[in-house]
C-alpha cells in the first residue's frame, strides 16, 4: 500500500524541485533557471573577473539595459559619461561572457520584470533571480522569483546556484470581488497597508482567494511586484488557466505537445488543500476601495476619501515619530482631507504598472480631456510601446499634455536621470514612495493607473470613480 | 572573507524603523566606480546626513564628533528594507560599520551584509528599546560576541539572535564559492535529472524561436 504523502502547497512544490542538496546546518543549494541581469549587475561581474572565472550558463543568463536607459532622445548618443559607463558596462559583460543581450536599440528591450514574462522566458514552475528586489513579479506566473545582491549574482553568474535557506510560507487570500474601478495596485497598497512594510519578513507570500483567481496576469503581476514593499522576498500565484492562455505562444514559450505536456505539470503546482502555512491572513474583496500613500513608506497607505493622519492622536510612539517626519517632507499637515493634495507631476511607468493593461486603463481617463500638470508615460516594454501606439494611446497622452517616452526604470528609480525637481509633488503608478526616490526632495504618492491619470485631470488627487 | 567572533566599537543610534537602503545610499550615486580607496564611504546616508544642499545636519549620529569611528549602528525594526542593492553594504562596510543591530532586518539586505562580513543581529524590540536608551548621550562603546551571541554595555548584557547558517558562515568567513564547488558533483546529478523531469525549462536560443511578431 502507498502511503499518501503530505498536501503541498505552492511554494513546497518549487523548492522540491529545486533543492540539489541541503547542508546539515540547513542550508540548500538551489538550482537557478532564469538569471535576468541589468545595468547594475557590474559589481557582481567584477567579482567574476576578479576571480578569473567563467559565466556556468550563459544560455540560462540574459542581459537586458532597463536602469539607466533614457526614456528622452534615445536616438541620440548619451551624453552623462556615468551612464555611458553603465551601459557600455553591461553590453561588454554580455558580449566577454556570452550572454544574450537586449540593448536599449533592441525590440524587445523593456524592463525585465515586463519583458520576462511578455516574452516567454518567465514560465511556471522556474526559479527566476535578478539583482533587483521586484524580481517578485514574474511569480505572477507561479514561479519562485527573488531578488538579490551583487554577491550572490556573482555566486548565481558562476555557478547558477544559490544557498538559500527555507523562508516561512504566508497565505494571503482575497476574497470575493473587487467593486468597479478597483485593481491589483489597490489590493497591493491594501496589503501592505494591513501588513506594514515589515510584515512579510522571512516569508514567501502566496496569494489566492476568488478576488486573486480573477484578476488578469497583468493584475496578478503587479500584486507579486509590491510583495516586497511588505518586506517578502517574492510573491506567488498558483497556475490556473489564465497562467497557461498567457504563456501559450509566447515566443520562448515550449510550442506544440512540449506545451500541452508542460501545461500539465505547471497546473499541479497549484497548492494541495491542507496544504500548511505558518500564517494566514484575509482580506474582503469587496471592501477594498481606491488607495494611495500619503508619506514615505508604503505602509503609509489610506483609501483616497480619508484624511492625512494625525501623529498626535497615534498612540505607538516610533509610529508617531514616523508620522511626524513624514508630514513634514512631503508638506502636509495632520487631518488634511486626501483628495485636497495637489499635484505638480504624474508618472506613469515602472514594472509596477506599465503593461497594456495599465496604460488603456490611464487612456480611458484621459480621453478627450487634459492633464492639469506636467508628465511622462513611459511603456513596461517596447513591444508595449508599439502594442500602445497601434492602438492610439500614445496620442490619447500627447493630446492630454503628457509626454510619451521610451521603455525602461526611468521615473521608478530616477537611475537614468529621469526625475522630479526638490519638493514636487508627483501622483506616481510605481512601487516607493521612500525619500528622494524620484530625486532628491521628490514627494510621491502611489497609486493605479486610472488614479493618477484621474489627479493629471483633477490636479489633485482624487476618486477615480467620479469620473464616468 | 575575514572571519567575524567578536568586537568591541562605539555604537550609534539611529531610532528610526524602516530605514530603506535608498536612505543609506541614494540610487543616484550607484553608478560610480567602488574602486577609490575610500569606495562607497562618502555616500553612506547622503541625504539622511545632509541638511540642505551640502550641510552636514549636527543633529545625525554619524555626524557627531562623540560618534567618531563607530563601527556599530542599533536602530529600529526592518533595518535595510526595500531595494536589493548591495551598495548599501558597501557603503557601511567601506565607513567601517560591522554589526547592524536591529529587532529585524530587511531579508536581502542580511544576505548582503552576511556576503560582506558585517553582522546583522536581531534584539528583541523591548529589549532594543532598552539599549538604543543606553546609546543616546552618544560615544557608548559596545561589544558584539559573535560566539555567545551576546552585546554587552557597560554592565548591562543583552542576547541577539541571528540565523545559525548565518553564525557560521561569519565565525569561520566562508566563502560561498569554495563551499559550492565541493557540490560540483551534485549539481551534475541535479541537472541530468532535471532535464528529464522538466523538459519545459530550458531557454531556447534566439534562433530556435518560431514567433517573431509577439504579443503584450
Amino acid at each position: 500500500m502507498t502511503r499518501s504523502s503530505p498536501p503541498l502547497g505552492l511554494f513546497d512544490k518549487l523548492w522540491n524541485s529545486h533543492v540539489i542538496t541541503e547542508r546539515e546546518d540547513g542550508a540548500s543549494l538551489i538550482w537557478v533557471d532564469r538569471h535576468y541581469v541589468q545595468e547594475g549587475a557590474f559589481h557582481g561581474f567584477n567579482m567574476v573577473r576578479a576571480r578569473k572565472e567563467k559565466v556556468a550558463r550563459p544560455d540560462l543568463t540574459v542581459a537586458i539595459a532597463d536602469h539607466y536607459v533614457p526614456t528622452r532622445g534615445r536616438d541620440k548618443p548619451m551624453t552623462n559619461p556615468e551612464m555611458v559607463r553603465m551601459i557600455d558596462q553591461l553590453e561588454a559583460n554580455a558580449r566577454d561572457f556570452g550572454i544574450r543581450l537586449y540593448d536599449m536599440h533592441h525590440p524587445w528591450q523593456g524592463i525585465i520584470h515586463v519583458v520576462g514574462p511578455e516574452l516567454g522566458m518567465t514560465l511556471p514552475g522556474l526559479v527566476v533571480i535578478e539583482g533587483d528586489s521586484h524580481t517578485s513579479t514574474h511569480g505572477a506566473l507561479g514561479a519562485w522569483a527573488f531578488g538579490i545582491g551583487a554577491s550572490e549574482v556573482s555566486h548565481v553568474l558562476m555557478t547558477q546556484t544559490l544557498w538559500q535557506k527555507r523562508p516561512k510560507r504566508m497565505r494571503i487570500e482575497v476574497n470575493g470581488a473587487l467593486a468597479p474601478g478597483i485593481t491589483a495596485k489597490d489590493m497591493a497598497l491594501t496589503i501592505i497597508g494591513k501588513l506594514g512594510v515589515g510584515g512579510g519578513v522571512g516569508y514567501c507570500i502566496e496569494y489566492a482567494g476568488s478576488a486573486v483567481r480573477r484578476l488578469s496576469m497583468e493584475g496578478r503581476m503587479t500584486l507579486c511586484n509590491m510583495s516586497i514593499e511588505c518586506g517578502a522576498r517574492c510573491g506567488m500565484v498558483a497556475p490556473d488557466a489564465t497562467t497557461i492562455e498567457y504563456v501559450r505562444g509566447r515566443p520562448f514559450a515550449p510550442q506544440g505537445a512540449a506545451f500541452d505536456r508542460a501545461a500539465e505539470d505547471w497546473l499541479a503546482l497549484a497548492s494541495d488543500r491542507d496544504a500548511a502555512f505558518e500564517r494566514t491572513v484575509s482580506l474582503d474583496g469587496g471592501e477594498i476601495v481606491p488607495t494611495v500613500t500619503w508619506g514615505t513608506s508604503p505602509e503609509d497607505s489610506l483609501p483616497v476619501s480619508g484624511n492625512v493622519p494625525d501623529p498626535a492622536r497615534e498612540p505607538d510612539a516610533t509610529r508617531s515619530e514616523h508620522i511626524r517626519d513624514a508630514l513634514d517632507y512631503m508638506g502636509l499637515r495632520a487631518g488634511q482631507p486626501i483628495s485636497e493634495i495637489a499635484i505638480d507631476s504624474i508618472f506613469i511607468g515602472s514594472c509596477t504598472n506599465a503593461r497594456i493593461e495599465d496604460l488603456r486603463a490611464a487612456a480611458a481617463i484621459f480621453k478627450g480631456r487634459k492633464s492639469k500638470v506636467p508628465g511622462l508615460v513611459s511603456a513596461g516594454s517596447t513591444l508595449v510601446q508599439r502594442q500602445a501606439e497601434q492602438e492610439g494611446l500614445d496620442r490619447i497622452f500627447t493630446e492630454a499634455g503628457l509626454e510619451w517616452g521610451a521603455s525602461g526604470c526611468s521615473m521608478c528609480a530616477s537611475t537614468n536621470g529621469d526625475m522630479l525637481q526638490p519638493g514636487q509633488r508627483a501622483a506616481s503608478t510605481t512601487n516607493r514612495n521612500f525619500k528622494g526616490r524620484q530625486g532628491l526632495g521628490s514627494r510621491t504618492h502611489l497609486m493605479s493607473p486610472a488614479m493618477v491619470a484621474a489627479a493629471a485631470v483633477a490636479g489633485h488627487l482624487i476618486d477615480v470613480r467620479t469620473f464616468k | 572573507m575575514k572571519p567575524f567572533t567578536m568586537m568591541r566599537a562605539i555604537a550609534a543610534a539611529m531610532p528610526q524603523a524602516n530605514i530603506d537602503t535608498d536612505q543609506v545610499i541614494p540610487a543616484r550615486l550607484m553608478r560610480r566606480p567602488r574602486t577609490t580607496p575610500e569606495g562607497y564611504a562618502p555616500y553612506l546616508f547622503h541625504d539622511m546626513r545632509r541638511i540642505a544642499g551640502d550641510v552636514l545636519d549636527p543633529a545625525f549620529p554619524l555626524n557627531a564628533p562623540i560618534n567618531n569611528g563607530a563601527a556599530i549602528i542599533a536602530a529600529r525594526r526592518n533595518f535595510g528594507c526595500g531595494s536589493s542593492r548591495e551598495a548599501a553594504v558597501y557603503a557601511l562596510v567601506d565607513s567601517g560599520i560591522r554589526c547592524v543591530i536591529a529587532p529585524s532586518h530587511g531579508d536581502i539586505f542580511s544576505a548582503n551584509s552576511v556576503n560582506n562580513g558585517l553582522l546583522p543581529a536581531r534584539v528583541d524590540e523591548a529589549q532594543m528599546e532598552t539599549l538604543l536608551g543606553l546609546l543616546e548621550r552618544g560615544g557608548v562603546e559596545v561589544e558584539v560576541d559573535l560566539q555567545e551571541c551576546k552585546i554587552k554595555v557597560g554592565n548591562r548584557q543583552f542576547d541577539f539572535q541571528i540565523d545559525p547558517v548565518w553564525r557560521t558562515k561569519l565565525l569561520k568567513g566562508w566563502d560561498d564559492i569554495d563551499m559550492t564547488r565541493r557540490f560540483a558533483e551534485d549539481i551534475t546529478a541535479f541537472t541530468a535529472a532535471d532535464a528529464a523531469k522538466r523538459p519545459w525549462a530550458r531557454l531556447p536560443g534566439d534562433d530556435e524561436l518560431r514567433s517573431s511578431s509577439p504579443q503584450t
